[in-house]
């Protein structure tokens, strides 16, 4: 008793009140055209997934290829890459996390009426394929004291027949893949699935190599797109919160 | 051992690859089997493909008294007498070798797949069907009343998939065989050629809950390789983050623990203040699992005054909220009932296997890579071996607490004592023809890197051992003669990494 006295209230007040992160944060990047040299690709031949494209000087990043290393923004003298302590950064479309100068279109929420089948109860199963334990942990952080998911109906569950949808992270390797489909196909109808960190929506680090499939889409629809190299515990929690619409 | 069979290398050291001996199979094998007898253990074994259809086999052999690295090798082609009879240690490192490069160890009781992928001779050749993970003959006990309990790989918790097959008699655990693979995404095949701008990238996610470990193998290596000195500053800085990733990890193990007993206060807090541990690093270099923050040549952020005002109090502060939540475990008798005399793993079994880390301190075996084979700042600072003598359950989450107690310690007396200076120093290439094994202490135990280096200085060959390689079959010894339903506490004692096995 006297135990739980002092570890105390410990719930954040999220999404209520601004969240606190830290000061070396590193979040939703932005890209200024207008600062990019002309002559100057050092920054798209750097990095190390190919996040960053430049067609006749105009510069963009894909958020789902983005570790958040901010090499980029580091090497670059003109200040054209600023990455910023947004930690707001799920899409529900993948070509919506490709930024030219543009802001981020926050996630939509889900259709009436699937928000209303899943709006106040929300089960879904957790499959990692490829992932490394750092998105892993992240999304099981969310069940812990501190975000509390229980309290906006949100749950994970132990098997896909209870759910109603997947939370996929990693890469999806190919001695994953069976079991990734399976595991999909156990979710009864209508179902949403989730890919969490740049692994599961573009292959990440391991984009290309011959043992994974470059995310998640490839393998399965996605309702919901959540970059990161793991997100931020926020920033997913920010994405599920919005296709419920219980952010706007 | 100091004869010409082997070099005696120190932690970190650089040699010519052509200066370790090559010697004949039999006293290849002998030197190996005589030295574990010893007490030396195999830090690694692997193969590298010499010439036309050969290959060279390499050993490290770690004595850990000396403090010193034993590397030899011998040439092979496609089969060779198997170590593993006479020296269980080897097992795993030849199934791998056999799964790589298809070269068969003679007489092994035990080979089976690894990492279910075709073999790497395969890839130029006729390209095969891959093998289904899990599709092997399992060990099978006959009997009427003997069943089989098949779990994963996807688990019930988040957690990464792998595949347990139990062998029971009712409740009674006679067998467990783990088989893995499921996340295998071949990152030593991709560091061939490297470092390239994906290197680090790989080192971080090799097991994403030990950046820190995993990239400060890494970088020692690459530093090593190139002549690199790392500043003071940055060394501490190494260590900070080394222990802050360990303290995040023990204490949420000690939850995790508390959870799957069922004892929700220490559950709550410590999910909680595993949190605030990867907090700090957050504090440290944005992300909370400390990418970015150990690089090659030194460290991607320096922490100022005030970073290291806030990071003591911090500290402080979670190493009294961890004091409650740990302090209850061992006052609960009906917690201590639950971790007392499960899964229990003899001294004698733990050095025979070749165990690492936590789970070999919990058998009373006092190794520690920070005070056995110290690099950076573990040369100047020494982290006293923390140890408990009866292997079971409670003894890997005692030890857990008695070095959460340590790694605070550690980190307020480096904050007190930061040097002045850069954080950071060019890395030049690797030089060509060189061989090094890089060794730190993870937070699960010894994670051990080799690189070797080819004529124009990429490599030609990388090797990561993480500690869940060695210690999955202590998980897995640890089960027999339990009941299946303490299966979750025992796998959360060892919480070995799925993907570091796997790569």
């Amino acid at each position: 008793m006297l135990a739980r006295l002092q570890q105390g209230h410990r719930t954040i007040k999220f999404p209520d009140e601004k969240p606190e992160l830290p000061r070396r944060f590193r979040g939703r990047p932005t890209v200024d055209c207008a600062k990019c040299a002309s002559n100057c690709r050092m920054c798209v031949d750097n990095c190390p997934t190919d996040a960053l494209k430049k067609d006749n000087n105009a510069l963009s990043i894909d958020l789902g290829r983005c570790l958040f290393c901010a090499k980029c923004e580091i090497e670059c003298s003109n200040g054209a890459i600023n990455f910023s302590r947004e930690h707001r950064l799920a899409a529900r479309e993948r070509q919506d996390l490709i930024l030219g100068g543009e802001e981020l279109k926050p996630a939509e929420a889900l259709d009436e009426r699937t928000r209303k089948l899943f709006g106040r109860s929300l089960k879904l199963r957790q499959v990692s394929a490829g992932g490394c334990n750092g998105c892993e942990a992240d999304t099981n952080v969310l069940s812990t004291v501190v975000y509390d998911l229980g309290r906006f109906g949100i749950q994970f569950v132990a098997s896909p027949r209870h759910a109603d949808g997947l939370l996929i992270t990693g890469p999806v390797t190919e001695n994953m893949k069976l079991a990734l489909e399976k595991t999909y196909d156990a979710v009864p109808d209508p179902k949403i699935t989730i890919a969490v960190g740049a692994c599961a929506i573009s292959g990440g680090p391991y984009a290309g190599l011959p043992q994974v499939h470059n995310g998640a889409d490839k393998i399965v629809p996605v309702d919901l797109y959540v970059p990161g190299c793991p997100p931020h515990p926020l920033t997913i929690l920010d994405g599920l919160l919005r296709l419920l619409g219980k952010i706007k | 051992m100091p004869t010409s069979n082997s070099i005696p290398l120190y932690n970190c050291q650089t040699v010519d690859t052509e200066q370790i001996p090559l010697i004949g199979i039999n006293e290849f094998g002998r030197i190996v089997i005589e030295g574990v007898k010893a007490g030396k253990r195999i830090a690694s074994y692997f193969a590298v493909p010499a010439g036309a259809k050969g290959f060279r086999l390499f050993a490290v052999l770690a004595d850990d008294n000396a403090g010193l690295l034993f590397v030899l090798s011998t040439e092979v082609s496609e089969k060779y007498p198997s170590l593993t009879p006479y020296c269980p240690q080897a097992h795993l490192f030849e199934r791998e070798i056999a799964e790589q490069w298809s070269i068969t160890p003679q007489g092994h009781p035990w080979l089976k797949p690894v990492r279910f992928h075709n073999s790497y001779i395969a890839d130029n050749a006729s390209q095969k069907e891959p093998p289904m993970p899990s599709v092997m003959d399992f060990f099978k006990v006959e009997g009427d009343e003997i069943h089989d309990v098949a779990v994963g790989p996807v688990h019930a918790g988040i957690i990464e998939p792998g595949h347990f097959r139990f062998q029971c008699f009712g409740e009674h655990v006679l067998n467990l065989e783990i088989s893995l693979g499921y996340q295998h995404r071949g990152i030593e095949r991709a560091m061939i050629g490297g470092p390239d701008k994906r290197s680090i990238n790989y080192m971080q996610t090799a097991a994403g809950d030990t950046t820190t470990g995993h990239t400060t193998a890494y970088c020692q290596l690459m530093e090593s390789l190139s002549g690199c000195t790392v500043s003071p500053r940055a060394q501490t800085l190494r260590g900070i983050a080394m222990e802050l990733e360990r303290l995040a990890n023990h204490s949420g193990d000690l939850g995790a623990l508390a959870g799957d007993i069922g004892y929700l206060p220490t559950s709550s807090f410590c999910g909680r203040i595993r949190g605030d541990f990867l907090n700090m690093t957050a504090l440290i270099c944005g992300s909370r699992f400390g990418r970015g923050l150990v690089e090659p040549g030194g460290t991607g952020f320096d922490m100022g005054p005030q970073d290291c005002d806030i990071l003591t109090g911090k500290l402080t502060g979670a190493l009294k909220d961890v004091n409650v939540a740990a302090k209850l475990l061992w006052n609960t008798s009906s917690v201590l009932a639950r971790l007392e005399e499960t899964g229990a793993v003899k001294p004698e079994l733990c050095r025979e296997l070749g165990l690492v880390g936590v789970a070999a301190r919990a058998c009373g075996i006092e190794i520690d890579n920070r005070y056995n084979f110290p690099a950076g700042i573990y040369r100047f600072a020494q982290v006293p071996i923390s140890s408990w003598h009866t292997g079971d359950v409670f003894a890997r989450a005692y030890v857990r607490w008695l070095e959460i107690q340590r790694s605070v310690e550690f980190i307020r007396s480096q904050i007190e004592n930061m040097p002045q200076g850069k954080i950071s120093a060019r890395v030049k290439p690797p030089l060509p023809g060189k061989f090094c094994v890089s060794m730190v202490e993870g937070w699960r135990g010894e994670i051990c890197h080799v690189g070797m280096t080819a004529p124009d200085g990429r490599f030609s060959h990388y090797k990561i051992v993480d500690p869940s390689f060695h210690n999955w079959t202590g998980l897995a010894m640890a089960l027999r003669d339990q009941q299946i339903s303490d299966f979750p506490l025992c796998n959360k004692s060892f919480n070995l990494s799925y993907c570091g096995y796997d790569l």
